[in-house]
C-alpha cells in the first residue's frame, strides 16, 4: 500500500466493523427476540441479516443490533423491536431475512416505519 | 461479518489471570454451539481494571464481565451470545455499598469520570491487526501531516496544544522537537523511553501492549517534524508482551508501507528499531538510555549538551515518553485547540495514572488535568477497602513524594504537585491507608534508590546508602534526633550534586514524608514506637491475662514456641524469642493479645 485513497478504504471497511465496539446513548437499538421460540421460528437469519447490513453501510455509529429474549408473543416470533431515541418503540413480527432487509432501508435509513409488518397492524 | 464482538484483555495483568486460556475456550465454545461465524472473539489490551481481571466485554450491548472463570464460558456462550440474556451473575458490580445495579463499560464509576485519550484505543481494538488501528482512524494523523503540512506547522500545533512531557519532568513537547529540528545534522533519530521502571507504574507497558501503532505513527511524525529518519523504541525485555506486539506492529507498519521508504509518496523515509533494556532504573534517564542503546553501559553524561544538540551517536534526538506519543495523532487529527480544552492552565489534556496500593479499584485510569485526587481514589478509584482511612498517595515512585490527606481536594497537575512537594512522574500513584508507616515507605523507595543506583557519582551512590542507613536505624529504634537533620542535610547534598535525574530526586520519598509525617519519625525515636504497628523491632505482642482463656490455640500456632501457659491459665509470651510474625494475635478468638 502506497496511497491515502487505500488507507481510506481499509478505513471504511474496518469502520463499521470496528465501529460495533462504540458505546452511546443515542443510538438506535434493533433488538431481535433470540429466545427458543424465536431461534425455532428463524430468528437467527434476521440477526445476522440485520447485523451485516448495518456495518456494510458504515450505521454502527447510530445502530446498535442485539438480542434479547422471549417477550411473551410466541407465535409471532421472529420479532424485531426498533427503539430509537425519543421515539415510541416500533414491534415488529414474523420477520424474516427479506423483511428485516426492507425495514433497515425503509425505517432505519428512510426514517418510515413499515406499517404491513408491525404488530399494531396484526389485529391483536 | 460477525453480529457480536467478544472482546477479552489480553494485557498483563488479565493474561497472568488466565486470560488466553479464557480465549481458547471460548472460541471452541462457539464452534461448538455454531456461533463462530456469527460472533468474533478478539483480543485486546488492557481495559484498565486489572483488579477484576480476567476481563470479558461483549459488544454491541457492552456487556462487562469480570473475574471470567473458564467453567462460565458455555454459559455465556448459550445465554447471551445465543439468546441474548446477560448472565447477570457474572457481570461486573460497582463496589459494595453502591448498590447492585449491573451497568454498561462506560457508565461504571470507573469508566465514567474518566477520559480516554492515549488509551482511547486500549481494550477496544485487536492491537495484533493493523487494519483495526486503521478502522478506527490510525495513520490518517501522518497522512495529514505528510500529504498537508510543513514540518514548521506540525511543531507549532504541539507547541499550540500545550502537550507536556508524561515521563514526569513535563518538559513541553513541542519546545522538544523545536529545538531538535532547529539543529542541521546529516542524521538525526527520534527515541521513544518505554523504560518504565518506577515500582507500581505500568501506563507504558498497557498503552504498548493495546495499542502499540499509536505509538509507530507518531515517532513517524516526529521523525518528518524534525528531519529524523530513524526511530528507536528502548523497550525492557521484562515487558515480553509489549515486545512482542511492537514487533508484529512493526512488521505490519512495514508492510503497509507506512514505515520506510518513500511513505505515502511523500519521499519521507521513516524506520523504527527496537532495542531491549536489561531492566536497569537508571537507563529510563535520557542519557543513559542513548548510551545504553548505543551498546555501551548504561549510565548517564553530563547534559549540557542536550540531546537536542547531541544526542544518539552525537547527532541531534529527540526523546519522548510512550504516552507522550499516544496522544501525538489525536492532537494532530482533532487540532490544538481541542487538547487545550482540557485540563488546567499550565498543563493540558489528559494523565494516565496506575493506581494501585489500598484501593478498591486497582488498575489503569486516564483522567483530564485538574481532575482532584478525592475524585480519583474515592469515585474513579472505588475508595479505600474494609472502611481504612486515608493516609496518604505517593506519586512518581521513587522520584516522587506523597500527598497526605490535608491536600486531599488537590487538583492533579504538574505545577500544584511540586508546589506540595510531591511530583507528577511517570504516573504511578499508590494508595497508602491508615496501616502504612511513612518511615518504612521512604525507607522501602530509597532501597529501591540504593539498589538502582548506576555508582557514576559519589553523592548518589554512598549518599543514598548513608540516608537508607540512618532510616534502618530509626526503624530499629536506635535513632537519634539529630539524625532527623542529618538526613535532610544529606538529602540536599544528594539532590544539588548529583549527575542526573536519579540522583536528584532520590532523596524526595524521604523529604516529603518528613514535612507531613515528621511526628512519625519523633515518634520512633523519642517514644521506640512505630504508630502505624509496622515496623516489627518497635512491636510487642502481649496478652491480657483478664481476657485469655487459655485454650492454647496461640501457643500451638506459634512457629517459634515463645508462647507458655498451661490449659484453662492465662498464657504468656517470651519477649526474647517472639519473632513478632502476628500469628497469635490472627489465631485468638477472645480478642486478648494486642501489639504496641
Amino acid at each position: 500500500m502506497k496511497t491515502l485513497e487505500e488507507l481510506r478504504a481499509i478505513r471504511d471497511r474496518m469502520q463499521g466493523q470496528v465501529g460495533l465496539r462504540s458505546e452511546d446513548d443515542t443510538h438506535t437499538r434493533v433488538v431481535v427476540g433470540m429466545a427458543t421460540c424465536g431461534i425455532a421460528s428463524g430468528a437467527r437469519p434476521v440477526l445476522t441479516t440485520l447485523s451485516d447490513l448495518v456495518q456494510q453501510k458504515h450505521l454502527t455509529d447510530k445502530i446498535t443490533v442485539t438480542q434479547t429474549g422471549c417477550i411473551g408473543l410466541c407465535q409471532y416470533e421472529p420479532i424485531v423491536e426498533v427503539m430509537e431515541p425519543g421515539k415510541p418503540k416500533v414491534t415488529y413480527i414474523k420477520m424474516n431475512a427479506e423483511k428485516a432487509a426492507e425495514i433497515l432501508e425503509r425505517h432505519l435509513i428512510g426514517g418510515h416505519p413499515v406499517e404491513k409488518y408491525t404488530l399494531a397492524s396484526a389485529n391483536l | 461479518m460477525y453480529r457480536s464482538h467478544v472482546l477479552v484483555c489480553g494485557g498483563t495483568g488479565c493474561t497472568s489471570s488466565g486470560s488466553q486460556r479464557l480465549l481458547e475456550v471460548l472460541k471452541e465454545e462457539l464452534q461448538k454451539q455454531g456461533l463462530d461465524k456469527e460472533v468474533s472473539v478478539v483480543q485486546t489490551g488492557c481495559h484498565g481494571l486489572c483488579a477484576m481481571g480476567p476481563i470479558m466485554v461483549v459488544y454491541p450491548d457492552a456487556s462487562f464481565y469480570c473475574l471470567v472463570k473458564e467453567e462460565y464460558i458455555p454459559e455465556i456462550v448459550s445465554e447471551h451470545l445465543l439468546k441474548g440474556r446477560p448472565v447477570e451473575k457474572y457481570l461486573y458490580k460497582e463496589a459494595e455499598g453502591k448498590g447492585e445495579d449491573i451497568k454498561a463499560l462506560a457508565d461504571t464509576d470507573f469508566f465514567r469520570k474518566q477520559k480516554r485519550i492515549a488509551l482511547r484505543n486500549c481494550g477496544v481494538i485487536n492491537p495484533e491487526v493493523i487494519d483495526e488501528y486503521i478502522g478506527t482512524g490510525g495513520y490518517q494523523a501522518l497522512g495529514k501531516v505528510l500529504t498537508e503540512m510543513t514540518p514548521d506547522e506540525v511543531i507549532q500545533v504541539v507547541l499550540d496544544s500545550g502537550l507536556r512531557g508524561r515521563g514526569g519532568a513535563g518538559f513541553p513537547t513541542g519546545l522538544k522537537w523545536k529545538l531538535a529540528k532547529a539543529n542541521a545534522a546529516d542524521q538525526k533519530y527520534v527515541c521513544c523511553n518505554a523504560d518504565e521502571g518506577d515500582p507500581g507504574a505500568f501506563m507504558d507497558r498497557s498503552v504498548l501492549e493495546g495499542d502499540p501503532h499509536a505509538v509507530l505513527e507518531a515517532m513517524a511524525i516526529a521523525g518528518y517534524a524534525i528531519g529524523a529518519s530513524q526511530g528507536f523504541i528502548y523497550v525492557r525485555a521484562e515487558y515480553p508482551i509489549a515486545v512482542q506486539r511492537l514487533k508484529i506492529a512493526i512488521a505490519q507498519a512495514r508492510e503497509y508501507d507506512l514505515l520506510g521508504k518513500n511513505i505515502f509518496g511523500s519521499g519521507f523515509d521513516f524506520d523504527i528499531d527496537l532495542r531491549l533494556g536489561a531492566g536497569a532504573f537508571v537507563c529510563g534517564e535520557e542519557t543513559a538510555l542513548m548510551v545504553s542503546i548505543e551498546g555501551n553501559r548504561g549510565e548517564p553524561r553530563v547534559r549540557p549538551p542536550f540531546p537536542a544538540l547531541k544526542g544518539l551517536f552525537g547527532k541531534p534526538t529527540i526523546l519522548n515518553n510512550v504516552e507522550t506519543y499516544a496522544n501525538i495523532a489525536q492532537i494532530i487529527v482533532n487540532g490544538a485547540e481541542w487538547f487545550a480544552s482540557m485540563g488546567t492552565e499550565k498543563s493540558k489534556g489528559t494523565k494516565v495514572f496506575a493506581l494501585g496500593g489500598k484501593i478498591n479499584n486497582t488498575g489503569l485510569v486516564e483522567i483530564p488535568m485538574g481532575t482532584t485526587l478525592r475524585e480519583i481514589i474515592e469515585e474513579i478509584g472505588g475508595g479505600i477497602p474494609n472502611g481504612k482511612k486515608f493516609k496518604a498517595a505517593q506519586t512518581g515512585g521513587p522520584s516522587g513524594g506523597c500527598i497526605p490527606a490535608e491536600h486531599f481536594d488537590i487538583e492533579i497537575d504538574y505545577d500544584n504537585l511540586l508546589s506540595i512537594g510531591a511530583m507528577m512522574g511517570s504516573g504511578g500513584l499508590i494508595v497508602l491507608d491508615e496501616d502504612a508507616c511513612m518511615v518504612d515507605i521512604a525507607k522501602f523507595f530509597l532501597e529501591f534508590t540504593v539498589e538502582e543506583s548506576c555508582g557514576k557519582c559519589t553523592p548518589c551512590r554512598v549518599g543514598t546508602k548513608r540516608m537508607w542507613e540512618i532510616l534502618d536505624r530509626i526503624t530499629k529504634g536506635q535513632g537519634k534526633l539529630e539524625d532527623l537533620d542529618k538526613l535532610e542535610e544529606l538529602a540536599n547534598y544528594i539532590k544539588q550534586n548529583s549527575l542526573c535525574g536519579l540522583g536528584q530526586t532520590a532523596p524526595n520519598p524521604v523529604l516529603s514524608t518528613m514535612r507531613y509525617f515528621r511526628d512519625e519519625y519523633e515518634a520512633h525515636i523519642t517514644e521506640k514506637r512505630c504508630p502505624s504497628g509496622v515496623c516489627k523491632a518497635l512491636l510487642s505482642y502481649t496478652i491480657d491475662p483478664a481476657k485469655c482463656t487459655g485454650c492454647t490455640a496461640c501457643s500451638r500456632k506459634c512457629p517459634v514456641g515463645a508462647i507458655s501457659g498451661t490449659l484453662k491459665n492465662p498464657h504468656e509470651i517470651d519477649q526474647t524469642k517472639c519473632i513478632k510474625c502476628g500469628v497469635c494475635m490472627e489465631t485468638c478468638k477472645f480478642g486478648a493479645i494486642s501489639k504496641h
